[in-house]
């Protein structure tokens, strides 16, 4: 127990990312799940109260995001990255563990508001966020959300903001400096490309929300008025700020599952990706690009009629990258050896239901359009294409395809076979007919919607899909669990991957490689037209290797975050103070622990 | 291993000396520019012109990056330009905006 | 890549903080002219007590580069006067915005007068705040190098945090213009 609290190995820490993120990810489901039973009928199915409903969608998105869907890309950012470029561990293996622990703690601190209400004089079930997963001033202000709620959000987004933050640092060293000999940057497996581009989304744009995040807690402490017109402050400035995190935001989210697609596809079609370098070169457009957008979020705002067409103008822009991958995609499977494995069928999943979100996205790109779409339940069908049908199917063929490396186990075919076609129904079920509620009129955040608009049919449906996705969530669930008494004799590439995550053992050895292989071609275990496979590595060692220790200063520091956290959302400087103090010192403490790589 | 700029490429304490007392000089320009009245048209580009010549020499000499791999250049410049690119897209919405309400 | 793997993480996070600092700057900059009541930048900002700040900013950078060079090449007695003596102006420019931030509030500009006073102040004490950092991070050098722990093998540690120093110098840079020059 004490060697996973103090753990510096990445394959480790990988896989407590894994776990507490899927731990996230059902409790945002169930979140889900209460709210699509809430709106089964236009009464409301379940008596949520007005408040309940609030934090339910708030909580729902929040946890979807900070805490299930961008930790589940970290955990194979941990586990394979590292193995694919042929390194030993992450550049900074404590900073690494550091940044899983103040992920732990921050979601621990946004979910513990679930039950804290009594603590602050309120019922149970009362003090959760309830602004919005986008926080929009001037509701959060203190004279319209007077409780803690919303501090709990924006003092939670922080801390979680440092861990992001922390791995994007990380893991940029680690892609750019400590790849194996010959492992030039367009031989870097796609996943490790987008991966790395992902982080330097995350290091542009998570200092934005920072500022943003600071500046309404100033609102709310402190009696300033950033965004509160009765001081001059202007509303709309927070949503550019938000945005220009939050536009970035869903490419960090989107980017890491195109480059599962893109490392699963060749494997199971006996072909390398169609389009290697194009693909690549789009990731980096789609990057830069989603830099120019945000305020397509905004079209309803008043920008005026020169912001509205620069906007819908590079919003359209990005849908050629984005298109042009799926193109390779395709090419990669069309006349390929296909094996339907579950990881494939994932994969192919994704750019189905990706291609439907991504036309959604086209027409939320013309202002005057997405005028009617936003805000109703178009949009909600948009997201959950995208982040559902794109990112967790994504991520779920990422889990299929590595999870015998990680684990040394198969997770059930069969099993993920249901697990496959009951999410694709059930997703089509829950998502397709709020394209159509939304453009009927239906708003988004409602807890009950009038009869009369005539969506009571489509909320059925999405009712029922999404609870099929509940019961294939628990069907893979179970897939999980299982693989835990069976014998671990996953070999060492049991897909017939190319590349250099499947050249040892299952899992892997600690010191992952026996000898750092040098490479010579993109799919180093492939047979190429140029290329035979790379020679195996030794079974040993030729000397003994050396493992860094663990270290206990990465929890420690982590802990202090959420002490500041408690003491402000308490008003109470001592406490600020000593976690500020835990901080301190257990930085000093790790900038002198001797700890050799 | 670590690499800081080959020592021949290496700036001598002559050198930061003699930045220093530009970046002393700019900076009293600066202020006669602030206090001149003949220079009020051209105050704000002048400035601008001039900070941005501080910054450079400090980032160029002090910071080693005329020296230093050049990739650190660009993940300095890259985000740095962003920054800028935000400040003069903020400032043509929200100034932009206004003229256009009000016709001006 | 073959760079130290330190010093490359340490200029990924200065692009970051220009991301952190460009954020401010744009909101100081879209809500200028946009108080509702006084006091206003003319009526408060003291320039000639700012170049002072400003110079004392820049010569602490070159003091920085000085010690750098020192350890760099074993002077270890050179290293640690020109620390020290960084530290000592990063403490004269702080003990500087302590006095001006209590004059202002003095004059009447509390950080919740007005627009000016919440951007100026957050952006200035952001601004502050890290420069608190970097002494507390300089003098950590410097009783290091007082102890005979600190020597040219620790170069690189000198090298990034001159990397912090320069850095926050140069957004002082950026902040004396767009604050206080250009009103």
């Amino acid at each position: 127990m004490k060697s996973w609290l103090t753990t510096t190995d990445h394959k480790r820490i990988g896989l407590l990312y894994f776990w507490t993120a899927f731990g996230f990810f059902l409790i945002g489901g169930l979140e889900a799940l209460i709210i699509r039973a809430q709106l089964v009928r236009p009464d409301g199915g379940l008596g949520v109260s007005a408040e309940m409903f609030n934090q339910l969608f708030t909580m729902h998105g929040t946890t979807m995001i900070f805490l299930a869907l961008m930790p589940l890309s970290a955990a194979f950012f941990n586990y394979i990255i590292p193995l694919q470029i042929g390194a030993r561990d992450v550049a900074f293996p404590r900073l690494n563990a550091f940044s899983y622990w103040v992920f732990l703690l921050g979601g621990l601190f946004l979910n513990a508001s679930f039950i804290a209400g009594p603590l602050f004089g309120a019922d149970r079930l009362s003090v959760a966020p309830d602004a919005g997963w986008f926080g929009y001033a001037n509701l959060t202000s203190r004279q319209f959300s007077p409780g803690p709620n919303v501090d709990f959000w924006l003092l939670g987004l922080q801390i979680l903001g440092i861990a992001s933050l922390a791995a994007g640092f990380n893991f940029i060293v680690t892609i750019l400096n400590m790849r194996a000999p010959g492992m030039r940057m367009l031989r870097l497996p796609l996943f490790t490309w987008m991966a790395l581009i992902t982080q330097f989304l995350v290091i542009t744009a998570f200092p934005v929300i920072t500022v943003a995040l600071v500046l309404l807690m100033f609102d709310r402490f402190f009696g300033t008025h950033f965004f509160l017109p009765a001081g001059g402050g202007d509303p709309i400035l927070w949503q550019h700020l938000f945005w220009m995190f939050g536009h970035p935001e869903v490419y960090i989210l989107i980017l890491p599952a195109m480059g599962i697609v893109s490392e699963v596809l060749p494997t199971f079609s006996k072909k390398p990706l169609f389009g290697y370098t194009v693909v690549v070169y789009s990731g980096v457009v789609i990057a830069f690009l989603g830099w120019s957008v945000w305020s397509h979020h905004m079209f309803s705002t008043g920008l005026g009629p020169i912001a509205d067409s620069v906007f819908a103008g590079t919003t359209m822009l990005i849908a050629i990258p984005t298109g042009v991958k799926i193109f390779n995609w395709i090419g990669t499977l069309w006349g390929g050896q296909i094996r339907f494995t579950t990881s494939l069928l994932f994969a192919v999943g994704f750019i189905a239901m990706f291609i439907i979100g991504g036309l959604s996205g086209v027409t939320h790109a013309s202002a005057p359009s997405d005028l009617q779409q936003t805000d109703t339940y178009y949009v909600v069908a948009h997201i959950h294409y995208v982040l559902f049908g794109g990112t967790v199917l994504g991520l779920f063929a990422g889990m299929y395809y590595w999870w015998p490396k990680m684990t040394g186990r198969f997770l059930s075919e069969s099993l993920g076979k249901v697990h496959f076609w009951l999410t694709m129904i059930g997703m089509n079920l829950a998502f397709f007919p709020m394209h159509f509620s939304g453009l009927l009129g239906m708003p988004r955040r409602i807890y009950t919607y009038p009869a009369e608009l005539g969506v009571a049919r489509f909320n059925q449906l999405s009712t029922i899909g999404a609870f099929l996705i509940g019961v294939a969530t628990l069907i893979f669930f179970w897939n999980l669990l299982r693989t835990r008494w069976q014998p671990a004799n996953a070999p060492a590439n049991p897909w017939g991957g190319a590349t250099l995550e499947w050249a040892m053992s299952s899992p892997p050895p600690v010191y992952n490689f026996t000898v750092i292989p040098t490479v010579a071609s993109r799919l180093p275990l492939w047979q190429t037209e140029r290329h035979a496979p790379m020679v195996a590595l030794p079974a040993e060692p030729p000397a003994p290797i050396h493992v860094p220790g663990g270290s206990w200063w990465p929890m420690i520091t982590a802990l202090g975050l959420p002490i500041i956290a408690i003491g402000a959302l308490a008003h109470l400087i001592p406490i600020v103070l000593a976690g500020a103090a835990v901080v301190i010192v257990g930085i000093y403490r790790w900038a002198y622990e001797p700890f050799e790589m | 291993m670590s690499e800081h700029g080959a020592g021949a490429a290496h700036a001598t304490t002559g050198t930061y000396l003699r930045i220093a007392a530009i970046l002393v000089m700019i900076t009293l320009i600066e202020v006669g520019v602030f206090y001149v009245p003949a220079f009020q048209s051209v105050l704000v580009p002048l400035l601008l012109f001039l900070s941005a010549v501080k910054f450079t020499l400090v980032v160029m000499f002090y910071m080693h990056l005329k020296f230093d791999n050049r990739f650190f250049a660009f993940l300095f410049g890259g985000p740095l330009l962003l920054a800028l690119v935000v400040i003069v897209s903020l400032l043509l919405i929200f100034y932009g905006a206004v003229r256009l309400r009000t016709g001006t | 890549m073959g760079v130290d793997s330190r010093k490359m993480a340490f200029w990924a996070f200065i692009g970051s903080e220009c991301l952190l600092f460009g954020s401010l700057i744009a909101t100081y900059l879209v809500y200028k002219g946009r108080s509702l009541v006084g006091p206003y930048p003319h009526e408060i900002l003291n320039i000639p007590f700012t170049s002072f700040s400003t110079f004392d900013l820049l010569m602490s950078s070159l003091a920085m580069v000085l010690a750098l060079a020192a350890v760099q090449r074993g002077d270890m007695k050179q290293g640690k006067l020109w620390l020290f003596v960084t530290a000592l102006l990063g403490l004269v420019f702080l003990g500087g915005q302590f006095w001006e931030f209590s004059h202002f509030l003095h004059e009447g500009l509390g950080l919740t007068t007005n627009l000016f006073g919440s951007t100026f102040y957050v952006l200035t004490g952001t601004h502050g705040a890290h420069v608190t950092v970097g002494v507390i991070w300089l003098l950590t050098l410097w009783i290091q190098a007082v102890r005979g722990k600190l020597g040219p093998k620790q170069a690189l540690t000198v090298e990034i945090t001159g990397l912090y120093w320069h850095f926050v110098d140069v957004v002082w840079i950026v902040i004396f213009t767009v604050v206080y020059l250009i009103q």
